[in-house]
């Protein structure tokens, strides 16, 4: 494959095939954020360091500021629009896990991730998992507190979050 | 935003790929081999590396190989860090390159493009220094199998148009007794004071250190002080220091003098660990 500076790039992204005109030097988060209107990646660092900018590339979170929009090829990309009512959005809500929510989509992804790729996630996984992100109000604690209380509903008779 | 623009190629095979790099070096566009593109995209952004055209390894199937073959591991360099701490094929691997940058970054890193890469810290190589990998490189001349120790001084030392497209480890390696350990200045996610790796193979301790000096590295002067059993650990400890290949690194990290502080003693615990006394 090959493509000069400026091509055509059809893009999976939240279940639908979008087609956006591209640098090859544009981030995937530059894209989706002034192409496509998904505002819900947000730009921090730019430098692959906050993680306020994750998107899950075929589940996986991936820092969409350190990614090349070329990349997407062939790539499933699933934004915080792309998640409608899951139970870590509400466990968020339920557990303040939030103050001014600059950081927030990008944390929710990264749980969002976790909880599908290690259901049976213990402190140590979840700790090292959320290491990928920084948040500037809170305490980490809400956070963990709602990834716990999503891993005991998918397991009911997980007791974690008691 | 990257302020300058270049064009993206995705080679499938490693001929095509080092075609395609002699084609657009001969047109004059400077083009750099592309992995998981971390370090290319952050530096481009700066302004620290200019090129017009990037060469994405990701598709070539040799470079995404994770197998025992004939008492061998094979690992492609596109293998991402994360990917091999998941698989855990070899765990001191997994506990030396898990310690680089965060997991979701390591969700792009690629073992291949941390050894070739300009950070100084480049901890993925560690583990392939102790247990004296072979890497295959690719490059205009063809392909070749050479030892690790030979292509990696300081730096992975290719030639022009050459890329890395495996390394293979000797799987008698892989169960041995080790030691990592990396101490930070404050939190667990950021760029090490220390990684120390360590093994012992047939009764000798095996070290390779990242964040000491501003290269990783294996030092055999050290090694000797280390496995000097008729003196006591500390003395084996601050003769293997003073044999430390280049200065301390004193940077935003910490000081020389704290970090040789704190070499000393996680120097210490690592042989300690070891069972040496
Ligand atoms: C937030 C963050 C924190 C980090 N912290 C650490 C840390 O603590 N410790 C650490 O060791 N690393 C750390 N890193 C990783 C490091 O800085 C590099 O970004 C990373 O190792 C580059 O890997 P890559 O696969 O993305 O390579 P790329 O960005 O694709 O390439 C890097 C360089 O290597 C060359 N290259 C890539 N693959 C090959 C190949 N197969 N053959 C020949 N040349 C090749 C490229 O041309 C380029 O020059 C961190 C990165 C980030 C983003
Ligand atoms: S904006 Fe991407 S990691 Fe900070
Ligand atoms: S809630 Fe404000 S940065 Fe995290």
């Amino acid at each position: 494959m090959e493509r000069s500076q400026r091509f055509v790039l059809d893009i999976h992204v939240n279940g639908e095939v979008r087609s956006v005109t591209i640098r090859v030097a544009d981030t995937l988060l530059h894209i989706l954020r002034e192409q496509l209107g998904l505002t819900g990646a947000k730009p921090g660092c730019e430098n692959g360091d906050c993680g306020a900018c994750t998107v899950l590339v075929d589940g996986w979170p991936i820092k969409s500021c350190i990614m090349l929009a070329v990349e997407a090829t062939g790539h499933e990309i699933i934004t915080i629009e792309g998640l409608k009512d899951t139970p870590m959005q509400k466990a968020f809500l339920e557990k303040w896990a939030f103050q001014c929510g600059y950081c927030t989509p990008g944390f929710i992804m990264n749980c969002y991730a976790l909880v599908r790729i290690h259901p049976d996630a213990d402190d140590q996984v979840i700790q090292e998992w959320l290491g990928s992100n920084i948040c500037r109000c809170t305490g980490y604690e809400e956070i963990q507190e709602a990834v716990k209380s999503v891993l005991a509903a998918q397991h009911p008779s997980n007791t974690r979050t008691s | 935003m990257i302020a300058f623009d270049f064009e993206y190629y995705k080679p499938t095979s490693i001929i095509e790929a080092v075609n395609v790099f002699q084609q657009l070096h001969l047109q004059g566009k400077e083009p750099i081999y592309y992995a998981g593109g971390t370090e290319i995209i952050t530096w481009a952004r700066r302004n620290d590396i200019s090129m017009k055209a990037v060469i994405d390894i990701k598709a070539i199937p040799e470079c995404n190989v994770l197998q025992f073959q004939n008492n061998t591991l094979v690992i492609g360099a596109v293998i991402t860090l994360t990917h091999l701490a998941e698989a855990n094929v070899f765990p001191l691997l997994s506990r030396a390159a898990g310690g680089a940058a965060d997991h979701t970054a390591r969700n792009k890193i690629t073992v291949g493009g941390n050894i070739s890469g300009r950070i100084i810290y480049r901890e993925a190589v560690l583990p392939f220094l102790l247990a004296n990998s072979q890497v295959v490189i690719a490059g205009p001349k063809g392909i070749k199998y050479v030892s690790i120790h030979h292509v990696f001084n300081k730096t992975l030392q290719v030639e022009k148009g050459e890329f890395l497209v495996q390394i293979i480890t000797d799987q008698s390696y892989i169960g041995l007794p080790y030691v990592v350990m990396r101490k930070t200045k404050i939190q667990k996610v950021e760029y090490p004071l220390t990684t120390i790796a360590a093994i012992k193979r047939m009764g000798r301790i095996r070290t390779a250190f990242s964040g000491v000096c501003s290269f990783p590295f294996r030092s055999p002067e050290m090694e000797e002080d280390l496995n000097d059993r008729s003196v006591p650990l500390e003395v084996r400890v601050n003769r293997a220091i003073s044999h430390v290949p280049a200065p301390l690194l004193n940077n935003v990290e910490g000081s020389a003098e704290y970090r040789k502080f704190v070499l000393t003693n996680t120097l210490t615990d690592t042989l300690e660990k070891l069972g040496e006394e």
